[in-house]
C-alpha cells in the first residue's frame, strides 16, 4: 500500500508539474500572440504594457518565465487583475463557496433522482415506463442548461412570479449561508434543480444499463435461488455492483463541476462563483484571472482524482497495482 | 424461472442471422436492414435531416418569405402589418413606459417570432444560425474522430513507449475541465485586433471565422473518442486474424490500415453522430459565453444570448434558438443510439 501511496503521489506532481508547462506554453508561447498585450486587457497603453513585459520577465529566456509566473501564482499570490486592480487569489478563494454551493446540492439531487428513475426504469423493463424514463433521460440530456435556466427565470422571475408557487423566489443572485441559510436555499433551488438534469439523465441511463448487465450475472441467479425477496436481491445484491460505475464518474463530474463546469449555471443565475469569475475576466480579458482559475481547477480536479484513486485502493486492494 | 431469454432490445434476428436461408448479406448490409426496422430511430433520423434541410434553406427564406437581411441592422425601419404600417423598434415598451422594445412574433411571413434589438428577423437568423450551428458540429466532431482514430491507430500499433506518452496526454486532457481549456484556447485564439489574421503555418484564419470554434471545439473533444477506440485497437491486436496476417508475412501498412482499420470504423460511426450532438451543444455554450462563433455571424448560441437581454419583454428570442437545439441534439442522440444497436449491439459506448 505505501509504495502505491508513493507512486501515486509522484504521478501527481508530474502530471501537475507538466500541466502548469502546457497552460504556460499555452497562454504565453502561443505564435503570433503578444502576452503582455493579452495580459494588459481591452485596449491598454504603452507603458502598460512596457511595465508587464518586465514585471512578467517576458525578456528573459523561457525557463525563467516559466518560474517567475508560477512563483506569483502559488508562492507570493500576488497576481494582479489588471481590470479590476485586484489580487487574483483571493478573489478566487472568496468565490469557491458560492460554486461549491451550488455543485453540492445538485450532486444530491442528481444522486437520488437518478438512482431512483434509474432503479424503476430497470425494475419496470418490459412495460411502456422503461422506454419512456429513458426518452425522458434523453431530453435531459439534450437540453443546453444555460438556455435551460433562462426558461426557469422566465417563469419564476417574470411570467408565474405572481402565481403562488413561484412568489418566493427571490432575485437572481447568491446569499452566504452563514448570512441567512433561508435565503441561501431559496436563491439555490432553481440553480440545483437547473444544473442537475442534465446529470439525473445521464446518470439514471448508465445505473439502468448497469443493473441490467449485472442482472446476466450467476451470483444474481444464485440468491434467486436461495430464496431471497426480489426486493433484497435487487437493493443488496445487484444495486451494490452497479454503483461501482456510478460513483467512479461521480468522483470525476463533480471535481470537473467543481473546477469551473458549473460555470453556464453560474452566468445565467448570476451566481458570483469561480466560473462567473472567469467569464467576467473573459468579457474584459482579464488574462490573470483566466490563467489562474484554469491552473487552480486542473490542480483540484488532479488532487481528487489521485485522492479518490488512494480511497480505492484503500477499500478494495485487487486495485492497488503490484 | 430458468428460462434463457434472448436480448431482445430493438435488435429482432433475421432469418437469414439465425440460419435457415442463407443469402450472402454483407455485416453492413444487416446493420442496415435492423436500422431500417426500428422505428424510433429512422423518426429520428429524419427529424434531424428535416432540421439541416430547414437550415440550408435559410437564404430561401430570408429573401422569398421574409423579404430581410438577418444581418443588416433595421433600428428605423417599418413594414406593413394586416394593412397598418408598424414599426420594427418600437418606443417605450417597457415597464415604466421607456425604453425600446423590438416587435414581437406576428405569425406573419414578415418577423414571424419577432425581431431582435437590432431589429433583425428573428426566425431569419434561427435559420441561418442553423447552418453555422451544424457546419461546426459537424466539421469539430468529425475533426475530432478523424484525428482520434490517427492517433489511437498510431498508439495501439506501434504501442511501448508511443502509446504511454499519448495515452498520458490524452489523459492529462481529459482531466481538464471542458470549458476551462475551451476558454483557454478562445482567449488566445480571439483575443486578437480584429483586423489582424490568425496565421498557423500557411493557413490564414479570420478572427471571425467559424473554423476557429470548429477547430478549439474539434480538439477538445479529442481524448473522448481517443480512449475508446484507442482500446479497440489494443485489443485487436492480439486477435487471431491479426496473428493469420502477420504469419502471412504482412507489413505494418496492410496490418494497420487493411486488418485494423475495417474492425475500428464501426465504432467511429457509431460515435459520430453522439459527437455531432455533443459538439452542436458545445458549440451552443462556447458562443453563449460570447467565445464561440462572432458577430455578425449567427449561430444557435449567439441568438440565444442576444435574446437574454430581452428575455422579459421578448421570450421567443432566446426560446426558439433553444428549442432548435433540444430537437436537433435529442434527435442526434436517438439515432446514434440506433445506430449502435444495429452495428455494434455489445457496444458500450454510451451519450454523455
Amino acid at each position: 500500500m505505501l509504495t502505491f501511496v508513493i507512486r501515486r503521489l509522484i504521478g501527481l506532481i508530474v502530471v501537475m508539474f507538466v500541466l502548469s508547462v502546457l497552460v504556460f506554453l499555452l497562454f504565453f508561447e502561443t505564435p503570433g500572440v503578444d502576452p503582455a498585450r493579452l495580459m494588459a486587457g481591452r485596449n491598454p497603453n504603452p507603458e502598460t504594457i512596457k511595465a508587464i513585459r518586465h514585471e512578467f520577465g517576458l525578456d528573459r529566456p523561457l525557463p525563467v518565465r516559466y518560474a517567475l509566473m508560477m512563483k506569483r501564482m502559488f508562492i507570493t499570490r500576488d497576481l494582479i487583475s489588471y481590470g479590476s486592480h485586484t489580487k487574483v487569489i483571493p478573489e478566487i478563494i472568496a468565490a469557491a463557496p458560492v460554486t461549491f454551493s451550488l455543485v453540492f446540492g445538485a450532486a444530491v439531487i442528481w444522486v437520488v433522482f437518478s438512482i431512483l428513475f434509474g432503479l424503476a426504469a430497470a425494475v419496470l423493463r418490459g412495460t411502456i415506463w422503461d422506454p419512456l424514463l429513458m426518452v425522458l433521460a434523453l431530453i435531459g440530456i439534450s437540453i443546453p442548461v444555460f438556455w435551460l435556466g433562462e426558461i426557469v427565470n422566465l417563469f419564476t422571475q417574470s411570467r408565474w412570479h405572481n402565481f403562488f408557487l413561484f412568489s418566493w423566489v427571490p432575485p437572481l443572485g447568491y446569499t452566504p449561508l452563514t448570512q441567512d441559510p433561508l435565503k441561501w436555499f431559496e436563491g439555490l433551488v432553481f440553480p440545483w434543480l437547473t444544473l442537475s438534469v442534465l446529470y439525473v439523465g445521464f446518470y439514471a441511463r448508465v445505473l439502468r444499463a448497469n443493473l441490467i448487465e449485472t442482472e446476466n450475472e450467476d451470483y444474481i441467479r444464485t440468491a434467486r435461488s436461495k430464496g431471497i425477496s426480489e426486493r433484497r436481491v435487487l437493493l443488496k445484491h445487484n444495486l451494490r455492483t452497479s454503483m461501482i460505475a456510478f460513483v467512479s464518474l461521480f468522483g470525476l463530474d463533480f471535481g470537473i463541476l467543481v473546477a469551473g463546469g458549473a460555470l453556464l449555471t453560474e452566468v445565467v443565475f448570476g451566481l458570483p462563483g469561480v466560473g462567473l469569475l472567469t467569464y467576467n475576466s473573459l468579457t474584459s480579458l482579464d488574462l490573470p484571472v483566466i490563467m489562474t482559475t484554469v491552473i487552480y481547477g486542473a490542480f483540484f480536479i488532479t488532487l481528487a482524482s489521485a485522492l479518490v484513486d488512494l480511497l480505492y485502493a484503500w477499500l478494495d486492494p485487487r486495485v492497488r497495482p503490484t | 424461472m430458468a428460462v434463457f431469454e434472448p436480448e431482445a432490445e430493438g435488435i429482432i434476428l433475421d432469418a437469414e442471422e439465425t440460419g435457415g436461408d442463407v443469402v450472402g448479406r454483407s455485416p453492413w448490409a444487416l446493420a442496415g436492414r435492423r436500422l431500417v426496422r426500428n422505428k424510433l430511430a429512422m423518426g429520428a433520423g429524419v427529424l434531424f435531416l428535416a432540421i439541416v434541410a430547414v437550415s440550408l434553406a435559410a437564404p430561401l427564406y430570408a429573401h422569398r418569405v421574409a423579404h430581410t437581411d438577418p444581418f443588416e441592422p433595421n433600428l428605423s425601419g417599418t413594414f406593413q402589418l394586416n394593412g397598418k404600417t408598424v414599426q420594427v423598434i418600437q418606443q417605450g415598451g417597457g415597464k415604466l413606459g421607456l425604453g425600446e422594445t423590438p416587435v414581437g412574433p406576428t405569425w406573419h411571413s414578415k418577423y414571424l417570432i419577432g425581431a431582435d434589438q437590432l431589429g433583425r428577423d428573428v426566425m431569419a437568423r434561427v435559420l441561418y444560425g442553423g447552418r453555422a450551428s451544424l457546419f461546426i458540429g459537424f466539421g469539430s466532431a468529425l475533426l475530432a474522430c478523424t484525428l482520434a482514430l490517427v492517433l489511437a491507430l498510431v498508439a495501439g500499433y506501434f504501442g511501448g513507449t508511443v502509446d504511454l506518452v499519448l495515452s498520458r496526454l490524452m489523459d492529462l486532457i481529459w482531466a481538464f475541465p471542458l470549458y476551462l481549456f475551451a476558454i483557454s484556447l478562445a482567449t488566445v485564439l480571439l483575443a486578437r485586433p480584429t483586423n489582424k489574421p490568425l496565421k498557423i503555418g500557411f493557413v490564414t484564419l479570420n478572427a471571425r471565422s467559424l473554423w476557429i470554434p470548429l477547430l478549439i471545439i474539434g480538439l477538445v473533444y479529442v481524448p473522448y473518442v481517443y480512449r475508446p477506440i484507442r482500446g479497440q485497437v489494443l485489443s485487436l491486436r492480439e486477435k487471431e486474424f491479426v496473428e493469420a496476417a502477420l504469419a502471412q508475412g504482412a507489413g505494418s501498412f496492410r496490418l494497420v490500415f487493411r486488418e485494423i482499420l475495417p474492425n475500428v470504423i464501426s465504432t467511429v460511426i457509431v460515435l459520430l453522430p453522439l459527437m455531432i450532438a455533443t459538439t452542436i451543444l458545445t458549440e451552443a455554450a462556447l458562443s453563449y459565453l460570447s467565445i464561440g462563433v462572432q458577430s455578425p455571424q449567427a449561430s444557435w448560441g449567439t441568438i440565444i444570448q442576444d435574446g437574454q437581454a430581452l428575455l422579459y419583454s421578448r421570450p421567443w428570442v432566446a426560446i426558439l434558438p433553444g428549442i432548435f437545439i433540444v430537437l436537433t441534439v435529442l434527435a442526434l442522440n436517438v439515432f446514434g443510439d440506433g445506430l449502435r444497436d444495429a452495428l455494434d449491439p455489445r457496444s458500450k459506448v454510451r451519450v454523455k
